[in-house]
């Protein structure tokens, strides 16, 4: 039993704070908002260089081997300067899923470029009439005597107009009909058939819709063996989530931060706002928020390698729980700067719209809480 | 990082078990689970002290030349943690976790050679003499008055909220011995006798119906200045010392999730038409289960810095108000769970000995005292409001 980090989990961490305080300011986010990409790709070249992008991905195709930990000292970093880089589109779930159910020829040729910063990815997995439920999947993939064909419509698709490579979820079907398998097959950003109409996201970064009508791939198009690919995507989900909550704990720390330094600057009645306790107690409960929260990130990230149910109540658990604390200490941070938070003229609006989105993205509090109750109680070991 | 236990980790928790499994009785557990006040009876809590002085396990936190077993801060989780499993009585905390430590702390060899044994034995019992009527949150405005007289005080006040008062044979208590240029000047610390002439004692029944609490009454108690732990007038440093003891001693997120557990399996039967079926019952069951959660990373992380030598900090606050908040979660959900069978009211003390049949089923008689007591989780030991001022002056410097 050992939560202190190691000597290289310090450096990590050390070396992210410092790339994101130097590289990560104001003016910089503002300038993102409006680019066309959302994110700079000298940036993606620095994190490519500087490890980041081979960190977790296995060390015989590249990578550095690293755990959900690791990922989320980086995550956490990122958090506090708004990343908007598609880190968590092309490492955490785009590589994790070829790292995962590919085959050897698959790994081999995708996640040395995902390291090296050369390739991008994403998941294309979420569908309108699914809302949260990972399980339900429309979009259809036709096996032909060539390979495959894909159709269907997919919402949110994380930084897709960015990605070379996009991993979409199909239901399989063969000459008997639809099977009870998903599979998951790796479309070019250029194949004909794909539509991809981006948008601004919540918070930063970019978004986007994608349309499939008969997209013609070849049957190596299709990630592994062909065997139901859902328990893959619910394991990836789960790291993203973990992922996504550690990236909201230094969100919700520089909100707190920034709030608390404001309360003590800011003077009504002819005394700092800190001078009152409603104010101060305020203040205590965003920090108690914010420290439940980051047990809750780290307990998500210490069991991402556990069985699945166990790993799926600690990721679920770990969001609603993240979530609900990421609303109140977003809403309180406004609260607490008066008008002035309400503006785009500060920048607490801009972190608490990444901690609205954070709480949406894959399902809200309410959602993990009932996914949570449904997988059952934990079971106290003999 | 890893949340595993090493190979001697995990042969200590195998001799816990085995330590409970020999030690612990039917009849102890059953009391246990049926005591709806904080603390255990002594005539059960004692017991329990004994078999842990046998196995030299008495007093888990004090320094091994005081008879504390030198654990590890891993070693003391795993322990704490099988025996809220198990269901282990309450011992009398207010010997081993608060008057312990400060005599330890600062009492003189003759009074550690004294006190020390009879904490770890279990043939003292202990109370605490810190509340006055009029001295509640704001504990330093204390009026209890003790006057030099040859080598005697004499003591006249009063104490409330005296938690077995009516079982100990001692009592430690913050007294004032002279006014200072501020309230927490001139304070002393000292230990008192209950069998001495002019302590009298008055029960306080709690809302739930248990008689824990008291006020104690001192007219012309005569205590020997040899009984003052540490420099008069300095009290309040060893009392504020105890204080961070009581709130931090705490590894609490197994008890908490026994309680849960509780709750849920009463929420799964037929005793309450299976209430669990209810979503808004079930998802409730997760929230606190997900809030324990939270609780246990943090006093695991808190462990974990304790293991390298790194203070945690000001967290102790943190900890005693989300174990009151939570605790009193889980006793709201389970007065939620039980339905109408939170309108039966059994006045009978203690539930584990009652002469009669019990309105409803022994598995609930405990819920609505324990929702009802529970309400002072967030106002004993420093009131949440309390730990709010510390979080904010302790850790965000406000």
């Amino acid at each position: 039993m050992d939560l202190n980090l190691s000597d290289e989990q310090r450096l990590l961490r050390e070396s992210a704070e410092r790339f994101v305080a130097e590289s990560y300011d104001a003016a910089h986010r503002r300038t993102m908002a409006s680019d066309p990409l959302g994110f700079s790709l000298a940036v993606w070249r620095q994190f490519a260089e500087l490890g980041w992008l081979a960190l977790p991905l296995p060390e015989e195709f590249g990578g550095l081997g690293g755990g959900a930990i690791d990922v989320g000292i980086l995550m956490e970093a990122f958090g506090r300067g708004l990343v908007s880089e598609p880190y968590v589109a092309t490492v955490v779930l785009g590589a994790a899923l070829i790292a995962r159910c590919g085959t050897t020829a698959q790994k081999q040729a995708s996640l040395p470029k995902v390291g090296d910063g050369s390739l991008k990815l994403t998941l294309a997995h979420s569908e309108r009439t699914a809302r949260f439920d990972l399980a339900k999947v429309a979009t259809s993939a036709n096996k032909t005597s060539q390979g495959w064909h894909l159709a269907g419509k997919k919402i949110a698709v994380l930084d897709g107009h960015a990605a070379d490579e996009i991993i979409v979820s199909a239901l399989m079907h063969d000459h008997h009909g639809p099977s009870e398998r998903i599979g998951l097959f790796v479309v070019p950003a250029a194949a004909p058939g794909l539509t991809i109409s981006d948008y601004a996201r919540l918070g930063g970064g970019r978004a986007c819709n994608i349309e499939l009508s008969d997209v013609q791939l070849p049957a190596d198009a299709l990630l592994g063996d062909g065997s139901d690919a859902l328990p893959a995507i619910e394991w990836a989900v789960d790291r993203a989530m973990a992922a996504l909550g550690a990236e909201a704990i230094g969100i919700m720390q520089t909100l707190l931060d920034t709030t608390l330094e404001y309360t003590k600057i800011r003077k009504q009645f002819g005394r700092p706002l800190s001078a009152n306790q409603v104010i101060r107690h305020r203040l205590a409960d965003m920090a108690m928020q914010v420290d439940e929260a980051r047990s809750m990130a780290l307990r998500a990230a210490l069991k991402a390698d556990a069985e699945p149910v166990e790993r799926a109540r600690a990721a679920s658990g770990a969001k609603a729980k993240i979530g609900k604390c990421a609303r109140f200490v977003g809403e309180q941070s406004i609260q607490l700067h008066g008008g002035m938070g309400v503006t785009e003229e500060l920048e607490v609006g801009a972190y608490f719209k990444r901690l609205v989105a954070f709480d949406t993205l894959f399902g809200g509090s309410s959602y993990h809480y009932a996914r949570h109750a449904q997988l059952g109680r934990t079971k106290v070991p003999a | 990082m890893d949340l595993s236990f090493n190979a001697e980790e995990r042969a200590f928790q195998d001799e816990v078990r085995g330590f409970i499994a020999k030690n612990l009785t039917e009849e102890m557990k059953r009391a246990t689970a049926l005591t709806p006040s904080v603390f255990s009876d002594p005539d059960i809590g004692k017991a329990w002290q004994r078999a842990l002085h046998r196995q030299g396990w008495g007093a888990p936190g004090w320094p091994v030349e005081y008879g504390g077993p030198d654990w590890t801060p891993a070693q003391r989780w795993i322990f704490e943690t099988e025996c809220a499993r198990a269901g282990v009585p309450n011992v009398n905390v207010m010997g081993v976790k608060m008057v312990g430590p400060v005599i330890i702390g600062f009492g003189s060899p003759e009074q550690k050679n004294f006190y020390l044994p009879r904490i770890l034995s279990g043939d003292d019992y202990w109370c605490q003499g810190y509340s006055e009527p009029g001295s509640g949150s704001d504990l330093s405005s204390l009026k209890t008055r003790a006057v030099r007289d040859g080598d005697d005080y004499i003591i006249n006040g009063t104490k409330i909220w005296t938690t077995h008062a009516h079982h100990a044979n001692r009592m430690f208590a913050l007294v004032r011995t002279s006014d200072g240029p501020r309230q927490q000047d001139g304070i002393s610390f000292i230990l008192i006798d209950m069998n001495t002439p002019g302590i009298t004692t008055r029960p306080i029944l709690t809302i739930g119906g248990d008689h824990e609490v008291n006020q104690v009454f001192f007219d012309d108690v005569r205590v020997p200045v040899a009984n003052r732990v540490g420099e008069e007038g300095k009290g309040w440093t060893y009392g504020k010392y105890l204080l961070e003891f009581e709130r931090g001693s705490g590894i609490a997120s197994a008890k908490l999730r026994e309680g849960l557990k509780a709750i849920a399996d009463l929420a799964e039967s037929d005793l309450t038409g299976r209430a669990i079926d209810s979503p808004d019952i079930a998802t409730r069951i997760s929230e606190v289960e997900v809030d324990i959660d939270a609780l246990e990373m943090t006093e695991l992380r808190v462990l974990s810095a304790l293991q390298t030598g790194q203070n945690p900090g000001a967290v102790s606050s943190i900890l005693k108000l989300r174990n009151s908040e939570i605790r009193q979660a889980v006793t709201r959900l389970g007065a939620d769970v039980i339905g109408h069978d939170a309108l039966a009211v059994e006045p009978m003390r203690p539930l584990y000995r009652l002469n009669h049949e019990p309105p409803i089923p022994e598995e609930m008689l405990t819920v609505i005292p324990e929702y009802l007591n529970g309400r002072a989780y967030t106002i004993f030991g420093g009131t949440s409001e309390i730990q709010r001022d510390i979080i904010a002056k302790m850790m965000l410097g406000i």
